[in-house]
């Protein structure tokens, strides 16, 4: 099994006719993804390298079956886009790969969902979700990537596909690899897609990826200690980082005297994680657990 | 984006919230035409992104013009915690019957707003936290829904301000929350906010944090930098839409992607060296960027080595290559650059690196071995 996407995914994209939307999309279906339709408000009835082109999501879902959302629609409009999406019955997963979305805009959206649909919202600002030799629904490359029974999660892009190289080149493949973003109210937390690993009868250990800011982490430790039963070896970035200054993601930042790396180490170290303080050492750690 | 004190208050006043009568000076001579328009005592405020400005004398009071000209003179190039001091603000004395404090900010833990509230303002309000919990009250928000007028006369009455004028207090709470949602706070505190002698509600200082992701819906906002000392490398940076931030160290690192350039500055840290500075290109970055990055390195002469960890998903590693190679041709660059290329189109990248056969690029084969190389020839250096 696979988590969140899988063979059964039909991915419908917002953002289809735009370059990157069109761009990752189509990588996408060459993996084998099934990519079923796009949506751009007024391009309705048009096509995209024969993909059809809808003016609504719930058009394009009494269309063509669509059940999972990918959002490339630029800042300014991402909120409402994600909001259109979590309305259409039918679907049941939401993943945003637009960078820049106001912190007060996804606090809004996250609770709306929360009180409504409940669709689980990956992202923002992520790289998306892997299932390798089943489907991709983000950017990540999947070329690096290796069916095997290890989860992955991480709040950063390229730290992941190092992370997920190291287990590939020691021939350990991935059951699912999910890119949670690196902004400051993640659609999806650690404890939702830990959830889903321990539950996944494929998935024997889970690879976690933190980076500095905020308290995702700590919540996870919490979460390991009364519900994981499988190994987790995890990573956190930003030891070095200076208080006060965001490192590149909107949320990675140290305030005051919370969110720091070493704090979060702690946090997973004294529940039993393996915490490696080097990313070349995931794949290491990982192997040592057999 | 931290906002000085008197640029909050712009905001503060643009959304209704009563400030103090002030002005900026950025001279001792301006400090005194201020005073003087103002009239009367005022108190002379140094201007830094870094709290205890107090108690490193930043804030001194002047009976008259004279007295600010002299005050200001005092505080105007003084360092505060590394921050050079060039504007202070010259308000009128309030007359402070009570202080408080306020802020709202996200909790991202709980994933809503958090409004806090205490009775004891004035002071650093972590070591309230500390000391006497229950004095700090705390509240979460439902941001779809927002500060409801009920919960803002609940925060006021549980911290125990004055009941007397719990309404205006109550509806400054309201405008503050306001301009936190509205203008695209990631942080709006107020300590003191202050209750005057004649029982109106007045914020006598602002801490703002804007969220530079929300300045579309507020362009003007980037008008607030012309006032910062920004570090000239950053600045450069930016204007390249480079994402730096300045270090201590003598490592220059280059990447692509948030985590793996902070991850890259720890294993730098780990092998024994130190970074120069964070510079991620972003995704997808061609040639021109990395030539970009290259050249605001050349401007650090901390730099003694450069680290080039890329692994390549949208990012082509080819392209990288060729950006280097790009900048080792037009570009005077003084150090050895370590090379790391991993992902979409690391063979051709290595290939066109390894054809230039440049003395100066040095090739890594993990990430972990390029900043062995990179601290060892950095120590050389």
């Amino acid at each position: 099994m696979a988590i969140y996407v899988g063979e059964s995914t039909r991915l419908v994209v917002q953002g289809l006719t735009g370059r990157e939307g069109g761009f990752h999309a189509f990588r996408n279906r060459d993996y084998g993804t099934n990519l079923v339709a796009g949506v751009t408000p007024g391009k309705g009835g048009t096509d995209v390298q024969g993909v059809p082109i809808f003016d609504t999501v719930a058009e394009a879902v009494e269309a063509t079956g669509a059940n999972t959302v990918m959002t490339f629609v630029p800042p300014p409009f991402a909120a409402d886009a994600v909001l259109e999406a979590a309305a259409a019955d039918g679907i049941r997963l939401i993943v945003c790969i637009t960078e820049g979305i106001p912190a007060q805009d996804e606090a809004r959206v996250y609770a709306y969902l929360q009180q409504t649909s409940r669709t689980p919202l990956i992202g923002p600002n992520c790289p998306g979700v892997i299932s390798p030799g089943k489907a991709n629904v983000g950017i990540m490359p999947h070329e690096i990537t290796l069916p095997g029974p290890v989860g992955v999660v991480s709040r950063s892009g390229t730290l992941t596909y190092q992370a997920v190289h190291e287990l590939t080149t020691r021939g350990i493949g991935q059951t699912t690899c999910v890119g949670i973003g690196g902004d400051p109210v993640p659609g999806t937390s650690f404890v939702d897609v830990l959830q889903r690993f321990e539950a996944d009868p494929e998935t024997e250990a889970v690879v976690l990826i933190g980076e500095i800011g905020g308290t995702a982490e700590e919540q996870a430790a919490e979460f390991i200690a009364a519900h994981v039963t499988k190994p987790v070896v995890a990573y956190i970035a930003g030891v070095t980082a200076p208080p006060g200054k965001k490192m590149g993601h909107a949320g990675a930042i140290i305030s005051g005297s919370s969110g720091t790396a070493k704090a979060k180490q702690e946090a997973l170290e004294a529940v039993g994680v393996t915490v490696v303080i080097d990313p070349t050492q995931i794949g290491e750690a990982v192997a040592a657990l057999r | 984006m931290d906002l000085f004190e008197y640029q909050g208050k712009s905001l503060f006043a643009r959304m209704g919230v009563p400030v103090p009568q002030g002005r900026i000076a950025r001279t001792p001579a301006e400090a005194r035409a201020a005073a003087g328009e103002l009239g009367g005592r005022v108190v002379v405020k140094a201007q830094v992104q870094v709290g205890g400005r107090g108690k490193a004398g930043g804030v001194k009071l002047a009976a008259d013009a004279g007295e600010a000209e002299a005050r200001a003179a005092e505080i105007l190039g003084m360092d505060i915690k590394g921050h050079t001091v060039r504007i202070v603000l010259i308000e009128q004395v309030s007359d402070i019957a009570a202080e408080w404090y306020v802020s709202f900010t996200l909790d991202r833990g709980a994933k809503q707003h958090l409004a806090m509230v205490s009775a004891k303002g004035g002071m650093d309000i972590e070591g309230v936290a500390a000391e006497d919990p229950a004095a700090l009250v705390k509240m979460h928000i439902d941001p779809v829904i927002g500060l409801a007028e009920w919960q803002a006369r609940e925060l006021v009455y549980r911290a125990g301000l004055d009941r007397a004028s719990a309404r205006a207090s109550a509806a400054v709470l309201l405008k503050l929350y306001g301009a936190f949602v509205g203008l695209d706070c990631d942080l709006v505190e107020v300590n003191p906010l202050i209750l005057t002698g004649s029982g109106e509600v007045v914020a006598l200082d602002s801490k703002v944090t804007l969220d530079s992701n929300g300045f579309f819906r507020h362009p003007d906002f980037e008008d607030f930098r012309a006032d910062f000392t920004e570090d000239p490398l950053e600045k450069m940076a930016r204007e390249r839409d480079l994402n730096f931030i300045k270090l201590e160290g003598s490592v220059g690192i280059i990447g692509n992607g948030a985590g793996l350039v902070m991850s890259t500055l720890d294993v730098v840290s780990l092998v024994g060296g130190s970074a120069a500075n964070f510079l991620d290109v972003g995704g997808g970055a061609g040639a021109d960027t990395i030539r970009n990055a290259l050249d605001v390195l050349t401007r650090d002469e901390a730099v003694r080595v450069v680290l080039i960890n890329i692994f390549g998903g949208i990012t082509r590693c080819d392209l990288v290559a060729q950006g280097i190679v790009e900048a080792l041709g037009s570009l005077e660059l003084p150090w050895p650059i370590v090379v790391r290329l991993d992902g979409t189109n690391a063979t051709a990248g290595r290939a066109i690196l390894a054809q230039a056969a440049s003395a100066s690029v040095v090739p890594a084969a993990t990430m972990r071995e390029a900043a062995e190389r990179a601290v060892e020839l950095a120590g050389r250096a």
